[in-house]
C-alpha cells in the first residue's frame, strides 16, 4: 500500500528524477497517477481536464523534481497538494471565464464551488491515505452497509475496536473542512498498521 | 427521528437538535423513486419503539462514528441521539462526523485510461529529455508491465485466486492448464527472471538456479511455495520488471544485443523483452477475462513489433517442425541470404503490415518475388494464434496459394507457444 511508502523510496525517486532517469519517471507515473487523475476529476468533473492536470503534474515533477522537501512531509502528501492546487485553479479559471461570458452565477457562488470542490479532493486525498484498518472499517459500514457489530465480526475485531475505528476515521475525514494540513498526520492514531 | 417524544419541556437546555445521520439503504431510494413520497413517515406501530439502553458517557461517545454510518442498532441510536440533546461537545462532534459521512464515495480510479501513461510521459520527456532515457525497444515490455500493474491494482483480494485457464499450443493440439490469477503473476514473475539471470540480477527464483526452460522455471516457482500464491505476488513481480528496465536503461546500447537463454532456444535481448511484453499481454488478457475487466490490446506501435518478433522467428519453428516430421521437406534450397520461396503474411488493423516468411530455409530471405502463398490476418487474431489461444485450423484467416505452405507455417505460428 502507498502508505508505506518509506521516506527512503522518497528521496531516492527525487535523486533519480534530478539525474533524468526516464525509467523513474515512469516508476512514479505507475505510483501517483491514478491519486493524481481521481483528484483532478474529482475537483474539475471532467476527464479531459483530469488528462490534462495529470500531464500538467508529472511534467512540473520531472521537470522541477527540487521543489519537493522531504522534510516537509512524504511525496504523496506532496503530489496530491500539487495536483489540487493545480486543479482548484483551473476550475477557478473555468469558473471566471464562464462567469464573464455568461453574467450568471455570482462570484460568491464562484468561491463556493471552488471550495466544495477543494473539500472533495481533500477528503478523497485523506480516504486514500488513511490507515488501512480505518478505511477498512469505513469500506464495510458505509459501502456494504454493514452494521459496527458485523463490521467487527468481518474484521476480526472486538465491537469497541470497530467503534473507535469508524470513529476515527470519520475524525480523520473531517479534516477535510480545514486546508491541506502540512505532513498530513492524524492526531491520535501512533501506527500505520 | 420522527419520534414524538413525551418530555421535551426545557427546550432551553437543549443542545441544537441535530437531524439524524441518513436511514439505512437511503443510499438506493433514489433509484426506485419512492412513489410514495415521504419515506419518514412511518406508519405507528410499524417500527417497534426500541429499547434503549442505558450507556455511559464514555460509550456514547464512542459509538458517534457508528451512529453517523447508521451502523448502530435501534436501541443505541436512539440512546445517542437523546444523549446528543444534553450533551455539547458530543453533538458537535456528531455533527462533524455526519458531514464527514457526506464526503465518502465510490472510488473511479478504474477509468484511467492507460495510453494516457505513454502521452504524460512523452509530454514531460518533451519538456526536458531524460539524461539516462529508457531506450526505445524496451518500451513495449514498460507500456505492458505498466498496463498489467494498473489492472492488477484494481482488483479484490478474492479475486488473486479467480481460477484461470492457461492455454497454448502443444503436438498439434490445444492444451489447457488450471492456475489462479495470482498463479499467473508467478508464471511471470519466473520467466522474467530468465532476463533478469542473464543480467546478472538476482534470479526470483533463487541464486544458483540452473538453466531451466520457461515452463520448467513455473513449475519450480509454483511447486517451491509452501502455500497458494497471493496478491502479495504483485510486489516483487512489479519490483523485478522496474529494475529490469531500469537496468538496461543504464546499461548502454550494447545490451540489446546480449543473449538471453531459454534453455531450447535464446533470443538476444532486445527481442527478449518484445517477447516478454507480448507474455505479459497474453496473460494480462488472460486475467482480465478471468475477473470480467475489460482489456485492450497494446499499442498500434508495440503491437507491430510484437508481430514482426514473431515473423522472425516463424523460419526456425518451421525448419525445427521440418527436422521432426510435422512439417512438409523443404522443395527448394537456395544459398543463405539469398530469397527463396515464402509466404506472404498480410496483418490488417494496428500494428500491422506485409512480412514475407522464408519458407524452406531460415538463412533464406523471404521475398516478395518468391510468393507461393499468402495469408491475410487480423493483428490481434494473429497473436491469439501465436499465444495458442486459438488453434490453426480455427485461424480466420483469408488464404490463397499453395496450401501446404499455409498450413505449415500457420502451425508454426501456434508452435511459438507455450506456457
Amino acid at each position: 500500500m502507498a502508505m508505506d511508502t518509506p521516506p527512503r523510496w522518497d528521496r531516492r525517486m527525487q535523486q533519480r528524477l534530478a539525474r533524468g532517469e526516464a525509467a523513474a519517471l515512469g516508476e512514479l507515473y505507475d505510483r501517483f497517477a491514478a491519486l493524481v487523475h481521481s483528484l483532478a476529476h474529482r475537483v474539475l468533473d471532467d476527464d479531459d481536464a483530469a488528462d490534462q492536470i495529470t500531464r500538467e503534474v508529472f511534467g512540473y515533477i520531472w521537470e522541477n523534481p527540487d521543489a519537493y522537501d522531504p522534510k516537509q512531509g512524504n511525496l504523496r502528501s506532496w503530489v496530491a497538494k500539487l495536483t489540487q492546487r493545480q486543479a482548484v485553479h483551473r476550475l477557478r479559471q473555468a469558473e471566471t471565464t464562464a462567469y464573464a461570458e455568461t453574467g450568471r452565477g455570482s462570484a460568491e457562488e464562484l468561491e463556493q464551488k471552488v471550495r466544495r470542490a477543494s473539500v472533495a479532493a481533500r477528503a478523497d486525498y485523506i480516504v486514500t491515505s488513511m490507515p488501512t484498518p480505518l478505511r477498512a472499517a469505513l469500506e464495510l459500514a458505509y459501502f456494504q452497509r454493514r452494521d459496527y457489530r458485523q463490521t467487527a465480526a468481518d474484521l476480526g475485531v472486538t465491537e469497541d475496536e470497530a467503534r473507535r475505528r469508524l470513529r476515527l476515521g470519520l475524525q480523520l475525514l473531517s479534516s477535510a473542512n480545514r486546508p491541506f494540513s502540512e505532513g498530513g498526520g492524524p492526531p491520535g492514531y501512533g501506527r500505520a498498521r | 427521528m420522527t419520534r414524538a417524544n413525551g418530555d421535551d419541556g426545557d427546550d432551553v437546555a437543549r443542545a441544537p437538535w441535530i437531524p439524524g445521520p441518513r436511514r439505512a439503504a437511503d443510499d438506493h431510494a433514489d433509484l426506485t423513486a419512492d412513489p410514495g413520497g415521504a419515506p419518514e413517515e412511518e406508519k405507528p406501530g410499524a417500527e417497534p419503539e426500541p429499547d434503549v439502553p442505558v450507556l455511559t458517557h464514555g460509550v456514547l461517545k464512542s459509538l458517534l462514528g457508528a451512529w453517523a454510518l447508521s451502523a448502530c442498532s435501534a436501541g443505541e441510536t436512539q440512546a445517542v441521539e437523546d444523549h446528543l440533546t444534553a450533551c455539547a461537545p458530543c453533538a458537535d462532534e456528531a455533527l462533524r462526523l455526519r458531514d464527514a459521512v457526506a464526503l465518502l464515495h465510490e472510488d473511479r480510479d478504474l477509468d484511467l485510461d492507460p495510453l494516457l501513461r505513454s502521452r504524460v510521459l512523452e509530454n514531460c520527456l518533451g519538456r526536458r529529455p531524460a539524461r539516462i532515457p529508457v531506450p526505445e525497444w524496451v518500451t513495449p515490455y514498460d507500456a505492458e508491465t505498466a498496463r498489467l500493474d494498473a489492472l492488477l491494482r484494481d482488483i479484490g483480494e478474492s479475486e488473486w485466486h479467480a481460477p484461470v485457464r492457461l492455454k497454448w499450443y502443444e503436438e498439434g493440439r490445444i492444451v489447457r492448464r488450471k492456475a489462479t490469477v495470482a498463479g499467473v503473476m508467478g508464471h511471470l514473475l519466473a520467466v522474467d527472471g530468465l532476463v533478469s539471470a542473464a543480467l546478472g540480477l538476482e534470479d526470483p527464483l533463487g541464486a544458483g538456479t540452473p538453466e531451466l526452460s520457461p515452463s520448467e522455471r513455473t513449475e519450480a516457482l509454483w511447486s517451491g511455495l509452501d502455500r497458494p500464491p497471493n496478491r502479495s505476488i504483485r510486489g516483487p513481480w512489479r519490483d523485478q520488471s522496474h529494475t529490469l528496465i531500469r537496468t538496461v536503461s543504464f546499461a548502454g546500447r550494447g545490451v540489446a544485443d546480449l543473449t538471453v537463454t531459454y534453455k531450447d532456444f535464446a533470443l538476444p535481448l532486445r527481442d527478449s523483452l518484445l517477447e516478454r511484453a507480448f507474455e505479459c499481454w497474453v496473460h494480462a488478457d488472460d486475467i482480465a477475462n478471468a475477473v470480467a475487466y475489460p482489456y485492450a490490446a497494446p499499442s498500434g506501435a508495440h503491437l507491430h513489433s510484437m508481430i514482426d518478433l514473431a515473423a522472425r522467428l516463424l523460419p526456425g519453428a518451421l525448419a525445427n517442425r521440418r527436422r521432426t516430421g510435422l512439417a512438409s521437406p523443404a522443395r527448394r534450397l537456395v544459398a543463405a541470404g539469398a530469397p527463396g520461396r515464402s509466404l506472404h503474411l498480410e496483418v490488417e488493423g494496428a500494428g500491422g503490415g506485409h512480412w514475407y516468411i522464408a519458407l524452406d530455409s531460415p538463412a533464406a530471405l523471404g521475398s516478395p518475388e518468391q510468393v507461393v502463398a499468402q495469408v491475410a490476418m487480423d493483428g490481434v487474431e494473429f497473436c491469439q494464434l501465436v499465444a495458442g489461444h486459438i488453434s490453426p485450423e480455427e485461424a480466420a484467416a483469408g488464404q490463397d496459394g499453395d496450401r501446404e505452405a499455409i498450413r505449415d507455417v500457420l502451425s508454426a505460428a501456434a508452435s511459438l507457444s507455450r506456457l
